[in-house]
C-alpha cells in the first residue's frame, strides 16, 4: 500500500514537473532539480530494498533516518537556492527600475523642449511672416 | 581665493538629492539649494514616494528622476551617479531632501575634491552642535575607527550622507553602490578605498530635521549599531577587486 503510495507520488511529481516545462511555467534551471528530487522518489519507491541496502553501506541505524536527512538535505538546497536567485533577481528589478526612472527624466525634459520649440514664445509679439493668412 | 579657483576646476556639478515621502521639505531644500549654489545642477530622485514629492520638487525647479518603486537611498543614489554620468558631469554632491544638510556647506564640501576622490561632510569634525549618545555613538565611533584604519585618513563621521565624488567617484559608484541599509554609506566607502580611491572629510554643520525627528531610541540605536557592524564586516570582508579605474 505505502509502496503503491510512494510510486504514485513520484509520478505526480514527475508529471507535474513536464507540465510545468512544456507549458514555459518552469524554468529548466529549477526544473533539473525537481526531476531528479522525482526520479529518486521513484526508483526508492519501487524497489524499497535499495534503502535498507544503502543504510546498511552508510553505517546509518533506521532506513528512515536516512531518507529523512537526504530529504532534509535536498530541501535546504532548494531553499538556498532560491534564496540566491531572488537576490540576484530583485539586483536585476532594482537597475530596471533605476533605468527607467532616468529615462522618465530623460522624457520629461525632451518633450519639454519640444513644447518650447514648437510654441511661439509669449514674448514675441507676432511672427511678421504668416504663411497661413 | 585659492579656494575658488579650485571649485572653479571642477566644472560642471551635479547635486543629487535622494527623497522618499519629503513633500514637506523637499521644496525648501530645492529652493535653498538654488539661491546658495545657483550654478550646479539639481536633481532630485524620487524613491517610491506615495505623496507629491516629485510634484513639489518640479515646481521648486529640480530635475525629476521617478523611481516607480521604493528603492532604498542606495538605489535612489545610484540612478543619480547613473545620470551623472551620462551627462558627463565633472562631480557629484549627495544632499538630503529633509533639510539636514546645509546647502550653504555644499561649495566646502565639494573643496574637499581638491585633495581627494571622494570627500565626505563630517558632523563631528569639531564643528556645530549634533549630539548623540548611547549605542548610537558607540556604533559612530567604532564605525570611525575602523574606516579611518580603512582609508589610511582620519574620518569621524562614516555614515554621513553629505559626500561628493568626482568623476572616477562617480563611475565606482556606478559600477557598485548597495542598496541595503547602511550599504550605501558605508561599503559603497570601503569598496570605493578597495578599488584605490583616496577619501577626505570636511567639517561641517548639521541642522536639525525640519519635519519629523529621527530615531534616538535605545532599542533602536542597538538594532543600529549591530546592523552597521554586520554591514562593515561584510565589506572588509569580500575580496578587493582590482583597480579598474579605467573600464567603463
Amino acid at each position: 500500500m505505502i509502496i503503491a503510495f510512494g510510486i504514485a507520488l513520484a509520478l505526480i511529481l514527475v508529471s507535474i514537473v513536464v507540465y510545468m516545462l512544456l507549458s514555459r511555467k518552469l524554468r529548466e534551471k529549477y526544473a533539473i532539480l525537481w526531476i531528479v528530487i522525482g526520479l529518486v522518489v521513484l526508483v526508492l519507491g519501487i524497489f524499497p530494498q535499495l534503502l535498507e541496502w544503502f543504510t546498511v553501506a552508510l553505517g546509518v541505524q533506521v532506513p528512515s533516518n536516512l531518507l529523512f536527512s537526504l530529504a532534509i538535505l535536498l530541501l535546504l538546497g532548494v531553499s538556498l537556492h532560491l534564496s540566491w536567485e531572488i537576490s540576484q533577481a530583485e539586483d536585476e528589478i532594482r537597475r530596471v527600475a533605476e533605468e527607467s526612472a532616468i529615462l522618465n527624466a530623460e522624457l520629461e525634459r525632451l518633450s519639454r523642449r519640444i513644447d518650447q520649440l514648437s510654441m511661439p514664445t509669449p514674448e514675441e509679439p507676432e511672427t511678421p511672416a504668416n504663411p497661413a493668412a | 581665493m585659492l579656494e575658488l579657483i579650485m571649485n572653479e576646476s571642477l566644472g560642471r556639478v551635479l547635486v543629487i538629492v535622494p527623497a522618499w515621502n519629503e513633500e514637506a521639505n523637499v521644496g525648501n531644500t530645492v529652493r535653498e539649494i538654488r539661491s546658495r549654489a545657483p550654478q550646479y545642477d539639481i536633481v532630485v530622485v524620487d524613491d517610491g514616494s506615495t505623496d507629491k514629492t516629485a510634484r513639489v520638487a518640479r515646481d521648486a525647479g529640480a530635475t525629476v528622476i521617478p523611481l516607480p518603486i521604493n528603492l532604498g537611498v542606495g538605489g535612489a543614489m545610484r540612478a543619480g551617479f547613473t545620470y551623472a554620468q551620462r551627462h558627463d558631469y565633472d562631480a557629484a554632491i549627495q544632499v538630503d531632501a529633509d533639510g539636514q544638510h546645509d546647502p550653504a556647506e555644499i561649495v566646502r564640501v565639494l573643496d574637499g575634491l581638491s585633495s581627494a576622490d571622494i570627500s565626505i561632510g563630517a558632523r563631528f569634525a569639531d564643528k556645530g552642535d549634533y549630539e548623540v549618545k548611547g549605542p548610537r555613538k558607540w556604533a559612530m565611533l567604532f564605525l570611525a575607527g575602523v574606516m579611518t584604519n580603512v582609508a589610511h585618513t582620519r574620518l569621524t563621521d562614516v555614515t554621513s550622507g553629505f559626500r561628493a565624488g568626482n568623476r572616477r567617484a562617480i563611475d565606482q559608484y556606478v559600477r557598485y553602490y548597495p542598496a541595503e541599509y547602511l550599504g550605501d554609506t558605508l561599503d559603497s566607502l570601503v569598496a570605493a578605498v578597495h578599488a584605490g580611491l583616496t577619501v577626505t572629510q570636511i567639517p561641517v554643520a548639521m541642522r536639525p530635521r525640519a519635519h519629523g525627528t529621527p530615531s534616538q531610541h535605545p532599542i533602536g540605536a542597538t538594532i543600529y549599531l549591530l546592523r552597521s557592524v554586520f554591514a562593515l564586516g561584510l565589506a572588509l570582508m569580500r575580496p578587493r577587486k582590482a583597480t579598474g579605474g579605467s573600464a567603463a
